[in-house]
């Protein structure tokens, strides 16, 4: 607290209560009471002040807290206006009192000052020249006003200094620890880019490298001081995708925030190295690039373990040679690139015999001899557009990229024929191999490479049936064919089922008197594509594919039913049916039962129905289709065998077997057709005698087939032949050319 | 009062003494000098447009001081102040000190330089922490050390949010934040709740509120004045004690004639609830 203006510490004074008393103007007492005496006073000066200063500054109390706290401060200013001898001191005291309690408010202490002139004084009778000591009265009340307005002005002064300097303080300590935890964020951002195993790098938005971190300078091989003397721009790479400096440009012009590549960079030393690139815009305030900032992953070893991978996806382990994959990928390519003009060879090759090898030598000598073949194949064949690649097993193929004629895959076959014949030693072994080849060489126009690989396949394949180390070349005729072949025979259990085949009827005619007595059935194809197909279009095949089982049952249940009708209609006069039974048919272990079954079904007695067999399907075979012929036989069937004396006939065997009927073939026949002047006539006149003879000998009919003409009619009548067929009686023809005839 | 206590990059914030604290402002109109001319110039201008800001706000401290004598009254001896600001005369300590001196008191504040000024305030007392924090997020007031170490959650509390929610937006959710708290206090605790309101039967003085309102735009808090209905709300899932919410200077004056104060318009309202 300050001291009094005098500065003179004086001892505190008791108040005068012996001269308040003396006045009157409170009750008196003992000195201890001098202010008690005052306490009507006191309490109504307390009130009064507290009214009068309420609402003009902020004190922590109740309205009654607050007349109390001012009634102990009345009690201190009547003791300073009472006091003997006078001092002011106390009011001093007063006034920094109010301003402890916060009684801060300018309007407090004005109106405290106005209320301390007027009503206190009043209320103790001090007024005008009153005066209780030496001093008059009103001197009294200003030293008191003055005391109380100086101690509080000295307060207020000592507690806004207080308080601005703490307020000070305390933004000094905020803004310290605001700086430390912004140094120790910086601190561990610096850590995170100094410590970041990514490489980081800065630079502005011109390309000035500004700072990078030790991963980045390790990874390019430069100092920092090397990297700020380098542009961005400095680090294209020849290989780089035109997008990753378009995205740059946007990015520094500020029209992308980042951006994400895969680049190549040069290091310091030349060696190139793979990254993943990533590139932010740092903008200011106003949002205008500021800055770029770069994060940079060496993916250099994932890249060679990609690119490993990559050869090893497209390469044959074994050989070395490049695989499937790869060779129809540059065979696409070739396809891609070939233009209008361009041409494309493929030399499909397969070793003969390699799996003999394979098997008596072992897989490790086979192995060994796929590769040394591979080497050999490398040697003489791989330059650039040509490419060999082992395909599989033992095949490898040969892709001309740019053939520029057949004559050139040609030769490369040939060279690859004779780089073959040298024997190739593996271990011990001297192993001779050679290779069959398939050529394909065409135009890539028109085509496809999946064309080209079949073609070139087949072609293999014509190849190796044409015997070993031999090359063959597609020819698009022969495939026609084939695929042709293989249409029909894939075709045909449809084309049974959807009514494609129906059969043509030839009479057989009795030679003697010229009636009809027969009919043999023969099968047609009206095929939806290649129009109407001949028996020997497809007979063969459906031989061949095992398919003339069920064809030739539906041949003779037709031929039967139709026989059926033939018999009602006709009664005895009706003629047998003769239906041709191929080789594989009468092996059939079902035959004697489907024959059997379809007689029943139909109707037809088995004496109406003759099966034509070759020589061949009869002679020399097994027992079982004898045995098969002898219980149709039985049944009453009649046994025919077709084109007699083609084939090499055991004729002594004849007579053991179970037949009715021979049928000589049209081309003795022919021989009795004209009065050939080379007297051939007379030769084949002779063996069909002869032939008709030992028939008859065997108790056997005989058909002449092919007859033609008139004076062969007459003359296989004369011979004795029994019956005859051919274009001269009549032509294969509809089941109403039979009525007709017999009508 | 509060501001966020970190930017938005989750940077520190600088302390920035070219813009007006909330804070720093209220001491001033209290008459305390912890205050620098950038808070007067707000200050001032402020009251040119609302002249009874400064009575507010000696009204808006008048209400605490009761309603912290109500939970003592209540039985309560710990406080939790959410948004204490500038420590100055009748701080909560004081007043709950002074009835119980082992009542314990955590004062939460975002202003850095409030809560660095607090710290020295409250160096010596025994029973009272400052803990620097925004209030709106009760995830890390809470579990604070501070909290934890001088306040039993398990036992009623008194939580203080007076002349602290109108810096809450309703972008920030304070029902939310509020329910957090809420939570945490166990049944018998309370809310003392104080806001600014646009509310008035003169609606000039609605109107020059909202331009106070407009002037915290610039500063670094914004402002949200809320109805009678708004404020109510915020005190939703506690039970409201008598007399519900009012007029600053009629939620239990000291005296019928609240002769403590004389605003000529009161401009905000207080409300305190209890959790059941």
């Amino acid at each position: 607290m300050s001291r009094p203006a005098e500065g003179i510490p004086e001892p505190r004074h008791r108040l005068g209560l012996a001269a308040l008393a003396g006045r009157g103007a409170v009750g008196g007492g003992a000195a201890d009471d001098d202010v008690t005496g005052h306490a009507d006073v006191v309490l109504g000066f307390a009130l009064a002040w507290a009214e009068a200063v309420a609402g003009t500054s902020y004190v922590s109390m109740s309205r009654s807290e607050v007349e109390q706290h001012l009634a102990g401060l009345t009690r201190q200013l009547v003791t300073a206006l009472l006091a003997e001898p006078f001092d002011p001191a106390p009011a001093r005291e007063v006034g920094a009192a109010m301003v402890a309690a916060h009684f801060t408010g300018t309007e407090t202490l004005t109106r405290t000052v106005a209320l301390l002139a007027t009503d206190l004084p009043a209320r103790l009778g001090l007024t005008g020249d009153a005066c209780p000591g030496r001093e008059r009265a009103v001197e009294r009340v200003a030293a008191v006003q003055g005391a109380l307005a100086g101690g509080y002005a000295e307060a207020l002064r000592q507690r806004t200094l207080d308080e601005q300097e703490a307020i000070s303080q305390a933004v000094f300590v905020a803004r310290d620890q605001t700086e430390q935890a912004l140094r120790a964020s910086e601190a561990r951002f610096r850590a995170v880019f100094a410590e970041a195993a990514t490489g980081i790098g800065v630079g502005d938005v011109a390309g000035r490298i500004l700072d990078a971190n030790a991963s980045l300078l390790d990874m390019m091989g430069y100092s920092l001081e090397e990297l700020r003397q380098r542009n961005v721009r400095d680090f294209m790479h020849p290989e780089d995708a035109a997008s990753v400096w378009r995205l740059y440009d946007e990015l520094v012009q500020g029209q992308r925030d980042h951006f994400r590549v895969e680049k190549r960079f040069f290091r310091s030393d030349g060696e190139v190295i793979w990254t993943h690139l990533t590139t932010s815009l740092i903008r200011d305030d106003r949002g205008n690039p500021t800055y770029q900032v770069a994060m940079i992953e060496d993916v250099t070893d994932r890249h060679l373990l990609q690119e490993r991978l990559r050869y090893q996806a497209l390469h044959d382990p074994l050989t070395g040679l490049p695989n499937r994959a790869l060779f129809l990928d540059r065979l696409s390519r070739a396809f891609e690139t070939g233009g209008r003009d361009g041409r494309v060879g493929l030399c499909y090759l397969d070793l003969d015999g390699f799996k003999v090898i394979n098997d008596s030598l072992g897989h490790d000598v086979g192995d060994q001899l796929l590769v040394a073949v591979g080497q050999r194949l490398d040697a003489c064949v791989s330059a650039p557009g040509r490419l060999v690649a082992r395909i599989g097993g033992d095949e490898f193929i040969i892709l001309v990229e740019r053939s520029g004629s057949t004559q050139d895959v040609v030769t490369i076959a040939d060279h690859v024929l004779a780089a073959l014949e040298a024997p190739i030693r593996v271990g011990e072994h001297e192993l001779a191999v050679s290779a069959s080849i398939g050529l394909v060489e065409r135009p890539v126009q028109g085509t496809t490479p999946a064309d080209v690989m079949r073609d070139a396949d087949i072609t293999l394949y014509w190849a190796k049936s044409d015997g070993k180390a031999k090359w063959a070349l597609f020819d698009p005729e022969r495939n026609a064919r084939e695929v042709a072949r293989f249409t029909l025979s894939a075709t045909m259990p449809a084309a049974i089922e959807r009514g494609e085949f129906y059969l043509d009827y030839q009479p057989l005619v009795r030679l003697s008197d010229g009636q009809l007595v027969g009919a043999e059935a023969l099968v047609r194809w009206r095929h939806p594509e290649f129009g109407l197909l001949a028996p020997d279009r497809f007979i063969g095949l459906a031989e061949e594919t095992g398919q003339i089982v069920p064809l030739g049952r539906w041949v003779l249940r037709e031929a039967c039913r139709q026989a059926r009708l033939w018999q009602d209609r006709f009664g005895s006069r009706a003629p047998f049916i003769s239906v041709n039974l191929a080789v594989r048919q009468s092996r059939d272990p079902g035959l004697v039962a489907d024959v059997a079954k379809v007689l029943a079904d139909t109707g037809v007695e088995a004496t109406r129905l003759q099966l034509e067999l070759t020589e061949s399907a009869v002679m020399g075979t097994a027992d079982e289709p004898l045995d098969a012929l002898r219980a149709l036989s039985a049944m009453g069937v009649r046994i025919a065998i077709d084109d007699f004396g083609t084939g090499y006939s055991n004729l002594a065997y004849l007579r053991h077997l179970p037949v009715h009927e021979l049928k000589i073939a049209g081309s003795f026949v022919e021989g009795l057709r004209a009065s050939a002047a080379d007297g051939s006539h007379v030769v084949d006149a002779r063996i069909v005698g002869t032939l008709v003879s030992l028939a008859h000998a065997l108790g056997l009919g005989v058909t002449a087939e092919g007859v033609e003409t008139e004076a062969q009619a007459r003359r296989l009548d004369d011979i004795g032949c029994d019956s005859g067929q051919g274009w001269y009686f009549a032509r294969p023809g509809p089941p109403d050319q039979i009525n007709r005839l017999l009508s | 009062m509060t501001s966020v206590a970190t930017g938005s990059r989750g940077l520190p914030e600088d302390v920035d003494l070219d813009r007006p604290s909330a804070a720093r402002v209220h001491d001033y109109w209290l008459g305390g000098s912890h205050n620098f001319a950038v808070d007067r110039a707000l200050a001032e201008r402020a009251v040119r447009i609302v002249p009874e800001l400064p009575a507010a706000m000696r009204a808006t401290r008048a209400f605490l001081r009761r309603a912290v004598r109500y939970c003592l009254a209540s039985g309560i001896r710990q406080f939790l102040d959410l948004g204490s600001g500038i420590p100055t005369v009748g701080n909560v300590h004081e007043v709950a000190q002074a009835v119980d001196p082992a009542a314990r008191v955590v004062y939460v504040d975002s202003d850095p330089v409030a809560v660095s000024h607090s710290r020295v305030m409250l160096a010596d007392v025994p029973g009272a922490e400052i803990l620097h924090a925004d209030l709106r997020d009760p995830e890390r007031v809470l579990p604070s050390p501070e909290v934890t170490g001088l306040l039993d959650l398990d036992r009623p509390v008194a939580v203080l949010m007076v002349a602290s929610l109108h810096f809450v937006p309703d972008s920030d959710d304070p029902v939310h934040v509020i329910g957090r708290y809420r939570e945490a206090m166990a049944p018998g605790s309370h809310l003392v709740l104080s806001h600014l309101t646009g509310d008035s039967d003169n609606e000039a003085v609605g109107e020059q509120v909202s331009r106070v309102a407009a002037l915290y735009a610039s500063s670094a808090q914004r402002f949200t004045l809320r109805s009678r209905a708004e404020v109510t709300a915020l005190l939703a899932g506690f039970e409201l004690v008598d007399p519900g919410v009012t007029r600053l200077a009629e939620w239990r004056p000291d005296t019928p004639r609240t002769t403590d104060e004389h605003p000529r318009r009161d401009i905000g309202y207080a409300g305190v609830g209890r959790r059941v």
